[in-house]
């Protein structure tokens, strides 16, 4: 067969391998760096040094990682039951979508550092403000993201419904929730690493348990090696969350998989 | 080429019977002002494909969801087999040129969808589709997704879907238009035979002269501008001699109607 003119995709070796490579010489940079005395060690830790922290302390890291854990996975799953019912009656009533998209976009603007320490003064150091800001966070992304969802249905297959009678209700559940699933579960990836991070923020702010908490004692105590290791295992945390989203994705939208055989073909 | 030689007795039949679909003076309009259409009168005879040809923007897909029953007009009625379904959506069916096949439900989901909808159980709704997909050249496509059809297929799911919402009368919104010229020409013919197999009648609304010259045993052909103020109405209608020829989009009969309502579209 002739070479083909097309730049064929990257293998999937390669797609995994050159970054994997940019990691490792950046992770080597950063060893020398210090081991040469470039910038102080009480300031830097090594990799090396950040990886046998992480090792040591890894009980005492799960533990707290299963409080962020829990504290996320519940403010997500209010933010987005939350999420959804603000999505459905914007979609269902006009007037509540006028009176309260120009609302969600201006709450979006909102950091939520900035509201974390009020929620700590109003709600106290329990568990309670880090859900609630884990709900404020992830509510807004999911909202929009539905709701816009919602609106992207072809207003021809509408139409072609009420030619069958369709209600409602019907209407929704075969048109408009399928056709806002790909933006979900898009909304739903973010809100999940907005989780994560709005628990950790809350945490800072007080509180007995959780990635957070460590977090401040160890710098507290100038551990920086720590500092870095809890670090890792946050990212590690959005990460798998991100993947646990995809999946779950993937088994919701079984089309998916044929539409994307299609184009490659 | 055997011209002429068994012409199908296309209006005669239902010429004193009731139409399955009248129109009777309609007039539309889009917003309650401007109107689009003025006086229009259609009648589709039992078993009969009709067409209404007319240039795009001269309110063909109006007079569409206005016999949908999608909309009600500002003067006219529309009867169904002499009962007036004026602003009655659900009582004929209906098939656009974009398939909208939903890309979540596999291919026999989406037939089925009129049925469902109608309150049927998904497993007697599948059961009763199933058998239909060896007629509508869909055999062992049932569980593809509609991303796995050509176009062609697309529009017989479509077609197979627009039969079990149960209406006898179909509207057709430039049905085939939008598939490859081979293509299209299988389709049409193949459409042209279930219809007169399962004892339905079409409407097909298009602006396209050839789907209507090879569909329709007669053709309403529309003109007027309402862009431009004047309201589109009826300039004539063209009876067509549908020759039995392998290929009809060749014959005389074929061009001679074609060359007929172009001049009426001017």
């Amino acid at each position: 067969m002739a070479r083909p003119v097309t730049t064929a995709a990257p293998t999937r070796a390669r797609r995994i391998l050159t970054p994997l490579v940019t990691i490792l010489a950046l992770l080597a940079i950063w060893q020398a760096v210090v081991a040469v005395g470039l910038v102080p060690n009480f300031l830097l830790p090594t990799p090396v040094q950040v990886v046998q922290a992480l090792v040591e302390d890894a009980p005492l890291l799960a533990s707290h990682l299963v409080t962020t854990l829990a504290e996320a996975a519940a403010g997500l799953a209010v933010g987005v039951a939350l999420g959804f019912v603000f999505a459905v009656l914007m979609d269902r009533f006009e007037g509540f979508y006028l009176a309260f998209e120009p609302l969600m976009t201006i709450s979006q603007t909102i950091p939520t550092v900035a509201i974390a320490p009020l929620l700590v003064l109003w709600l106290g150091y329990g568990a309670l403000p880090k859900i609630v800001l884990v709900i404020i966070s992830t509510f807004f992304p999911i909202t929009v993201s539905l709701a816009s969802g919602f609106r992207s249905v072809d207003p021809d297959v509408v139409d072609l419904m009420r030619t069958m009678n369709a209600s409602r209700w019907q209407i929704f559940w075969y048109a408009k929730l399928p056709a806002a699933t790909e933006q979900f579960f898009s909304g739903l990836k973010i809100s999940a690493t907005y989780a994560i991070v709005g628990a950790v923020i809350a945490e800072w702010l007080g509180g007995n348990e959780g990635l957070g908490v460590y977090m401040t004692r160890v710098r507290k105590s100038f551990s920086y090696d720590r500092m870095f290791a809890a670090i890792i295992v946050i990212s590690a945390l959005s990460l798998a969350l991100m993947k646990l989203v995809e999946l779950v994705q993937r088994a919701c939208m079984p089309w998916k998989r044929a539409e994307r055989n299609n184009n490659e073909r | 080429m055997g011209a002429g030689e068994k012409n199908e007795p296309p209006v005669a039949v239902g010429a004193q019977a009731t139409p399955a679909l009248a129109a009777e003076g309609l007039t539309l309009s889009w917003d309650g002002e401007h109107v689009v259409v003025r006086d229009v009168d259609v009648t589709v005879a039992p078993g009969e494909v009709c067409c209404l040809v007319g240039r795009s923007g001269c309110g063909k897909t109006t007079i569409l969801h206005a016999l949908a029953g999608l909309t009600t007009p500002m003067a006219g009625r529309i009867l169904l087999h002499g009962e007036d379904v004026t602003g009655r959506p659900g009582r004929v069916s209906y098939m656009l040129q974009k398939d909208l096949l939903l890309p979540s439900r596999r291919i026999i989901d989406n037939v089925c969808l009129p049925l469902v909808i109608a309150g049927m159980k998904r497993a007697e709704a599948r059961g009763k589709a199933a058998p239909l997909f060896e007629r509508f050249g869909l055999a062992g496509c049932e569980h593809k997704w509609p991303c796995e059809l050509s176009g062609g297929m697309r529009q017989r799911a479509a077609f197979l879907r627009t039969y079990l919402m149960g209406a006898d009368v179909t509207l057709l919104d430039e049905p085939f238009s939008a598939l490859d010229a081979l293509t299209r020409v299988d389709v049409r013919r193949w459409f042209v035979d279930v219809v007169a197999e399962l004892g339905l009648s079409a409407l097909v609304i298009t602006h396209d002269v050839d789907e209507a010259v090879s569909m329709a045993s007669r053709i309403y052909v529309l003109s007027g501008a309402p862009a431009a103020g004047e309201p589109s109405h009826v300039a004539g209608i063209v009876s067509v001699d549908r020759v039995a020829s392998e290929s009809f989009e060749l014959t005389d009969e074929y061009l001679a109607a074609k060359r007929q309502v172009m001049a009426l579209l001017g």
